[in-house]
């Protein structure tokens, strides 16, 4: 798999860090209830398809982004 | 006995050049340009080996990579390589497998009287009793008798390498498409890298009697070796598909190559912007009776021998088929001289194949298969049925059920091959974008077709690119139409085993069996039969199984199913895989900027993760046991030098730096005056410890901050990804120093005086550099930083500089400071020094801690938010009674306190989880006691209780105290001196 | 037709080709209800609907397969059993399901080839000793087998182990469990779908849950591609796509699918004959009964359902295995192949009631899905009958994260596999 870094333009996968969902809303630092905490940290919606993931380009610039892939196919979409 | 001999002339074999090489033990001989598989057919070797289960007499089979049949063990170490892979050079030492004494005499033939009772899935139905574990003495033997060749213990001596290319588009096969295909795409500019499995680049054309084919070949070949932007490569397989056109390629070197020292095989990582396959077609075998007999061979495989290498049936041949292109090997045999029987399954056949028989005097039987073989090591005559019957002798029976295209490395993206009915045969179900398919593994069988696809395909792939090119000649000829009648099964069952997995020994009956069981899913089928399990993953028992079981369920091929195809195409050495990243090369060494420093002190270093780190040192003593406890002594009494480089450095900077550190730190830093660190914990969102570290203040808008060896990397990113992704209105940047930076411990009672005699401009005084006090100064000119903290709990400061540096200030502070008695101390009495003053790490920085077990709970903010402040209030990390950090003090003298001892108070039954565990031990030179530091139920709730450690796997119980794991000055008197 | 398997059986029918074998199991037509469906006809699914049928009398039960049954991980992993787990409830979870390994192959009539070779953990820094010597002590303490062993020791079990100067790590020692091993992977579907038909269980292939009916917020049967079926009580057992059906339900799970890639080289002669593992690249192998070695490594570390591999983790697996065992360079590798896990927080499972009256849910197996299956179904089947956790498995309820009852059993930290 390539993965096109913003900064660096596309890489192979395993100069990269996989970093979650990317969908779900973090808390307001200091807000946010056990519960709000919980569902953003521990669920996720996991889907077969389209996918906003973050990944960090931990092998190069380290920049942090966002990018869409299908999980159902790896397909790559845009990088942001 | 022998079925084939070598041809006077003809063939691409050099017959200036002959090779010896020995077949068990005894010295036979070939020339260059043969495979191995030819050479042995061409010395009579036609009983090659002995099948897996049955012990039957086996032969070669095929002339490619699809050989069922014929594996041996090429050297001492290199089992079930496949006879038609290898190319035959000097000295080659080939081992007959799976035979005992020898193929010829194999006394292991008895488990054929057996076979009834081995039908599929026999193991599943016995070998239960009588015990409950009654599997543990049949194993052995089913092992013994399992398994293809012998193994080696022996390391390889051969050298692998990787490599990585790119190229535009990447032609996999060297057939006629894929010459086309290569060279049109070429003629574009466009780079281009044709791979051929072959040692010979031609494909199918290879096998060809006609000089203007083999013109062609030559031609095109030229023009693609004058081509500077293509690169063609023989002796290389496409291994594998992957993910956005990642396709593994592994070539193999010539042995000659091998010899010089090169590397005997480099796997390399191609990245193609498109690809074009033109892999080809594997023909399939017919199934009927006592068909693995050796000597029943592909017809085309019959044909590349004769052709190719030059060996031909002894005198006579028996061809059966279901489709016209038999009829070419038929040809070629009957022009040679052999006499040739034609049993075809179809009762019209085409006339202008018929008239040519007819010309070349060959006994035709149209609408006729084979029912038996006989010979009992070899074929001696063939009994043929349906709308004839003869009885025939021969020396070869050549069989063709059709052909399959070579789908393998289309389908390896996950896009499932599509039965084709006029084809009898799973042809690509689509391809992705950027993926052509050209000749044969598209169904397209004529040499023509093939040179037009290639040249179609070439064109599509460039014009992604926005080139154009122009096409490829073809030679003079036309395609024949391709007719097959679809025969899976024998129209007049012999009484005889018909194989469908020769190398898995799975005949028509075990397909049977599976089905009545109900294992009819084609995956089932496989596994419960092993069928297309073997070393040749079923390249030519797929597809007629398929059938078989289709036929069986009484539904369509396509509805029975495929298997899916995984990669490697063929087998691929795992050493190649690894190329040269093995053994001490397997991972990096991490190494400080001190260890050359640290060699030069006497250092004996230990593996620490990635680290090499300086474990104890050699004035202290030449073992870890001893000398740890002189290195300590001397930290306790005079003063030691240690490295801590390997601490993560990170540099924090920006408007909002301090801000930051406020939030990610559990207690606060807004307010950390310049000049001064605090030791800080930060937790995970989800409330638990992730890390511990000294952030100093170096002006109002810098820190500097450390975190532990262990999860430098992970803090590093973890706080990028704070400020990149959540909290982007902060002005802060982070930047890693942990390799840029050294740093080193200078500790103990005499430590300030050491600093004053490395530094003796430097003002070092208490006054005005007290605990957690932070001093830049001056070492050659380069800035440094002088910082009070102790790890050890003694008067100590680490002092932090450039690494260029670090190893003449380590030099520096032990010539200077040699009058006050410095010496180094190593890792062992770092972490032993910790215990005895109750500092976490490691083991008790495990992730599953919370603030409070390890005893810092006061430290969090009350009214500041930081991160894992929500989660950390969890019900269960806040129950009163969780295992938290104590001390604890062996209460019996002579033993010895051991890491991973399980803890139960005095009156508990010695059994279950206990209350707790312990981390870490040490000697304490202090305390004349082994202590240590582990998690207790309730904690130091029972500060003062016995307790009994437990390390059942010793059978050792002992009697110990929890104590308060402050083991030394708990008021903190030495280290504010 | 019931036809026990036995030696003796096999020679009959040896003798008498024209009686053929019974069916494993029958192919019914799905009936329009049940007592109990089980989603998922792997191994998980399979032992749950016949500990349903053997432990708690219920037989009116279907187990929905979309695909062939054993189509999943039970068909797709390493095929390693062991129980040396170091937290309150996994040990005793995971040495319950030894225990029924142990005895399975007489328990189902069916061969499944349980082999308890043995598996030794390779510690390669005195740290990682220590901890495995918690583990083992632990082991002791439940009534668990383990071994400490140091370097000479591992050296007289594994000769053919890296041990020269060029290892990048050195071995230390490690922990050996005698009574851990290996099982012929498909065995484990097929016997309990065959033991589980012959006890009345509907076995039911290619038939694909599209939806849950719900009434009154209890749900009470599912939609199929094969029509409507309604039942008593619902259980999932699908781990890998476990959110995805779960999310027919309404509820979303504390899970990402990641693929586990798994490796297998030819056959050879007997060679390695215990299962070696390293914890430090999560690196196992085995040789198995036909010869192959198989071995695997960690998960690829992004989450995918395309069950096929990224090839630097197919480096790195090899690298490990020629590092640890040199003699694996000359081995080809003949297939790899993946498998989708669901991926918890804490690396541990769910076997548990959901938030639905009778629905419950069995998933979350990260790496350690095939080992369980035994315990596995015979604790889901103790929750779906008395619509409460046996206690075994009362520590593997969804709720834990909220509790911060976490079972990290190797103390990384929650989502860190991930890295």
């Amino acid at each position: 798999m390539r993965i096109p870094c913003p900064h660096c333009g596309e890489r192979d996968v395993s100069e990269f860090r996989y970093g979650g969902d990317a969908t779900k809303t973090r808390p307001k630092h200091g807000e946010g209830d056990l519960k709000a905490w919980h569902d953003y940290y521990f669920l996720f919606d996991n889907p077969k398809g389209p996918h906003t993931e973050y990944w960090q380009h931990v092998l190069g610039c380290r920049h942090w982004f966002k990018l869409s892939r299908n999980t159902a196919t790896n397909e790559i979409g845009e990088a942001s | 006995m022998t079925a084939f001999r070598r041809l006077e002339k003809g063939g691409r074999i050099d017959r200036g050049k002959p090779v010896t090489f020995t077949f068990d033990g005894k010295p036979l001989s070939g020339f260059a340009g043969d495979t191995l598989a030819s050479a042995l057919l061409a010395n009579g070797k036609t009983l090659t080996s002995r099948s897996f289960k049955y012990h039957r007499p086996r032969g070669i089979v095929s002339a490619g990579v699809e050989e069922p049949n014929g594996l041996f063990t090429i050297g001492k170490n290199e089992p079930n390589i496949p006879a038609t892979t290898v190319d035959l050079t000097d000295g080659l030492a080939v081992q007959s497998q799976n035979a005992w004494p020898s193929p010829d005499f194999d006394l292991m033939a008895v488990n054929s009287l057996l076979s009834p009772l081995f039908q599929s899935g026999f193991y599943y139905k016995t070998f239960m009793g009588p015990f409950k574990k009654s599997w543990m003495f049949y194993e052995p033997f089913i092992r013994r008798a399992a398994g293809l060749g012998k193994g080696s213990y022996e390391k390889d001596s051969d050298r692998y390498d990787t490599a990585h290319e790119f190229c535009d588009v990447l032609v996999v096969g060297s057939g006629p498409a894929g010459l086309a295909a290569a060279l049109t795409a070429g003629r574009s500019g466009a780079r281009v890298v044709l791979v051929e499995q072959d040692s010979e680049f031609g494909g199918q054309l290879l096998s060809e009697r006609t000089a203007d084919l083999e013109a062609w070949r030559k031609v095109q070949l030229a023009e693609l070796a004058s081509l500077s932007n293509v690169k063609i490569r023989a002796r290389t397989t496409a291994q594998g598909l992957y993910d956005d056109n990642f396709v593994v390629l592994l070539q193999r070197h010539e042995e000659s190559d091998a010899a010089k020292g090169k590397p005997r095989q480099t796997l390399i990582s191609l990245r193609a912007k498109s690809i074009i396959f033109a892999t080809g077609a594997l023909e399939r075998p017919l199934v009927f009776s006592n068909n693995d007999r050796p000597g029943v061979m592909l017809a085309s495989a019959v044909r590349t021998y004769l052709n190719r290498f030059a060996v031909a049936p002894l005198k006579r041949a028996v061809i059966v088929t279901n489709n016209d292109t038999a009829y070419l090997t038929a040809f070629d045999l009957a022009e040679a001289g052999i006499a040739v029987t034609m049993a075809d399954h179809r009762k019209v056949i085409p006339s202008d194949l018929l008239s040519k028989a007819a010309m070349l005097g060959m006994a035709m039987f149209p609408g006729t298969g084979v029912a038996d073989v006989e010979g009992a090591k070899q074929v001696s005559r063939v009994q043929l049925a349906g709308a004839h019957s003869a009885s025939i002798e021969c020396d070869v029976l050549a069989m063709s059920g059709g052909w399959s295209p070579a789908v393998h490395l289309t389908s390896h993206g996950g896009i499932k091959p599509i039965y084709d009915e006029k084809l009898a045969a799973f042809v690509p179900g689509g391809f992705a974008a950027a993926h052509f398919g050209a000749g044969a593994v598209m169904g397209r069988f004529g040499t023509q077709a093939a040179i037009k696809d290639g040249n179609d395909m070439g064109a599509r792939a460039v014009a992604d690119f926005g080139k154009t090119t122009k096409p490829v000649a073809p030679p003079e000829g036309k395609d024949r139409a391709y007719h097959i009648l679809p025969v899976w099964l024998p129209a007049v069952a012999g009484k005889g085993k018909a194989f469908v997995d020769v190398q898995s020994d799975v005949t028509v009956k075990d397909i049977r069996t599976a089905h009545q069981e109900g294992y009819v899913s084609v995956e089932h089928l496989k596994r419960y039969t092993t069928l297309g399990m073997g070393t040749d993953q079923g390249k030519t028992s797929n597809i007629n199984a398929i059938a078989i079981m289709a036929g069986l369920r009484e539904v369509p091929i396509m509805q029975a199913g495929t298997t899916t195809f995984r990669p490697p195409y063929t087998g691929l050495a795992v050493g190649a895989i690894a190329g040269r990243t093995i053994g001490h090369h397997f991972r990096p060494y991490r190494l400080s900027p001190l260890h050359d420093a640290n060699k030069a002190s006497g250092a004996t270093f230990i593996e620490a993760g990635l680290w090499m780190r300086a474990w104890y040192y050699a004035w202290a003593g030449n073992s870890p046991e001893t000398a740890y406890i002189r290195e300590m002594e001397l930290v306790r009494k005079g003063v030691g030098l240690a490295d801590v480089s390997t601490l993560g450095k990170i540099d924090v900077q920006g408007p909002d730096a301090a801000e930051f550190l406020n939030r990610v730190y559990v207690n606060g830093f807004a307010k950390l005056p310049v000049g001064k660190a605090r030791y800080g914990v930060m937790l995970n969102d989800d409330g638990v410890v992730l890390d511990d570290g000294t952030t100093t203040r170096i002006s109002d808008t810098q820190f500097y901050l450390t975190t532990t060896t262990a999860q430098a990397g992970e803090v590093m990113s973890w706080l990028e990804y704070l400020l990149q992704v959540h909290w982007t209105d902060l002005k802060v940047h982070v930047t890693s120093l942990t390799d840029e930076w050294a740093g080193m411990a200078v500790s103990g009672p005499k430590s300030r005086e050491a600093l004053q005699l490395a530094f003796p401009a430097a003002d070092v005084s208490t006054g005005n550099l007290p605990y957690m006090g932070c001093l830049e100064v001056n070492f050659d000119g380069v800035p440094i930083r002088l910082l009070r903290l102790s790890f050890s709990g003694e008067l100590a400061y680490e002092v932090h500089c450039p690494a260029d540096h670090a190893h003449a200030l380590w030099e520096h502070f032990l010539n200077v400071a040699a009058p006050l008695g410095i010496k180094p101390y190593g890792l062992e009495a770092l972490a032993s020094l910790r215990i005895e003053k109750g500092h976490v790490a490691g083991l008790e920085l495990d992730h599953r801690n919370t603030l409070d077990d390890l005893g810092l709970g006061k430290m969090a903010g009350k009214e500041k938010a930081y991160i894992g402040k929500e989660l950390r209030l969890r019900e269960n990390l806040q129950a009163p009674e969780r295992w938290s950090l104590v001390g604890i003090e062996l209460m019996e003298e002579g033993k010895k306190l051991r890491g991973g001892s399980i803890l139960f108070s005095a009156s508990d039954e010695i059994k279950g989880h206990g209350r707790g565990y312990i981390t870490s031990v040490t000697w304490s030179t202090e305390l004349n006691k082994f202590i240590a530091l582990g998690l207790y139920q309730g904690g130091l709730k029972h500060e003062g209780e016995d307790i009994i450690c437990a390390f059942p796997l010793k059978n050792e119980q002992m009697k110990a105290r929890i104590v308060s794991p402050h083991f030394i000055d708990r008021e903190g008197a030495r280290l504010n001196a | 037709m019931f036809k026990p398997y036995s030696a003796l059986a096999l020679a009959q029918h040896a003798l008498s080709p024209e009686r053929p074998w019974p069916r494993a199991w029958r192919a019914p037509e799905p009936k329009s209800s049940y007592d109990a469906i089980i989603i998922g006809g792997g191994g998980h699914g399979l032992a749950t609907a016949y500990y349903l049928a053997k432990n708690h009398g219920m037989r009116n039960v279907a187990v929905l397969e979309r695909a062939y049954i054993g189509s999943g991980n039970v068909g797709r992993n390493t095929t390693l059993i062991r129980s040396n787990y170091v937290i309150d409830g996994n040990t005793q979870f995971f040495e319950h399901s030894l225990k029924l390994w142990e005895g399975l192959s007489h328990e189902l009539n069916f061969n499944c080839m349980v082999s308890h070779r043995g598996q030794i953990v390779l510690a390669t820094s005195p740290v990682q000793l220590d901890t495995y010597a918690r583990r083992g002590n632990i082991m002791r303490l439940n009534g668990i087998d383990a071994e400490l062993l140091d370097r000479g020791q591992v050296m007289a079990l594994l000769p053919y182990l890296d041990y020269s100067k060029d290892a990048r790590w050195p071995i230390w020692g490690g922990i050996l469990q005698g009574r851990a091993g290996s099982v012929r992977h498909d065995a484990v579907a097929w016997g309990y779908a065959r033991a589980a038909d012959t006890l009345g269980v509907d076995i039911i292939e290619n038939c694909e849950v599209e939806g849950f009916i719900m009434d009154e917020g209890k749900a009470v049967g599912v939609e199929t591609s094969r029509g409507r079926i309604l039942g008593g009580k619902i259980g999932i057992a699908v781990a890998g796509h476990s959110s995805h059906v779960a999310k027919m339900a309404g509820l979303s799970l504390p899970i990402e699918s990641h693929i586990l890639q798994a490796f297998v080289t030819e056959p050879v002669k007997p060679m390695v004959h215990h299962v070696v593992s390293w914890g430090a690249e999560l690196f196992y192998l085995s040789q198995s009964d036909k010869g192959g070695m198989v071995f695997g490594g960690h998960i690829d570390g992004f989450n995918t359902y395309t069950q096929r591999g990224q090839f630097p983790r197919i480096q790195t697996v090899a690298e490990c295995a020629v590092s640890l065992l040199p003699f694996m360079s000359k081995l080809r590798l003949l297939r790899h192949w993946g498998g989708i896990m669901d991926m918890t927080p804490d690396g541990s499972p769910f076997i548990c009631r959901t938030d639905i009256r009778n629905l419950y849910f069995n998933g979350g197996w990260c790496y350690q899905g095939f080992k369980a299956t035994p315990a596995s179904g015979w604790t889901f089947a103790h929750t779906i009958a008395h619509d409460e956790e046996h206690e075994l498995n009362r520590c593997y309820a969804l709720d834990r994260f909220e509790k911060g009852r976490e079972l990290d059993d190797y103390g990384i930290g929650n989502w860190t596999y991930k890295q």
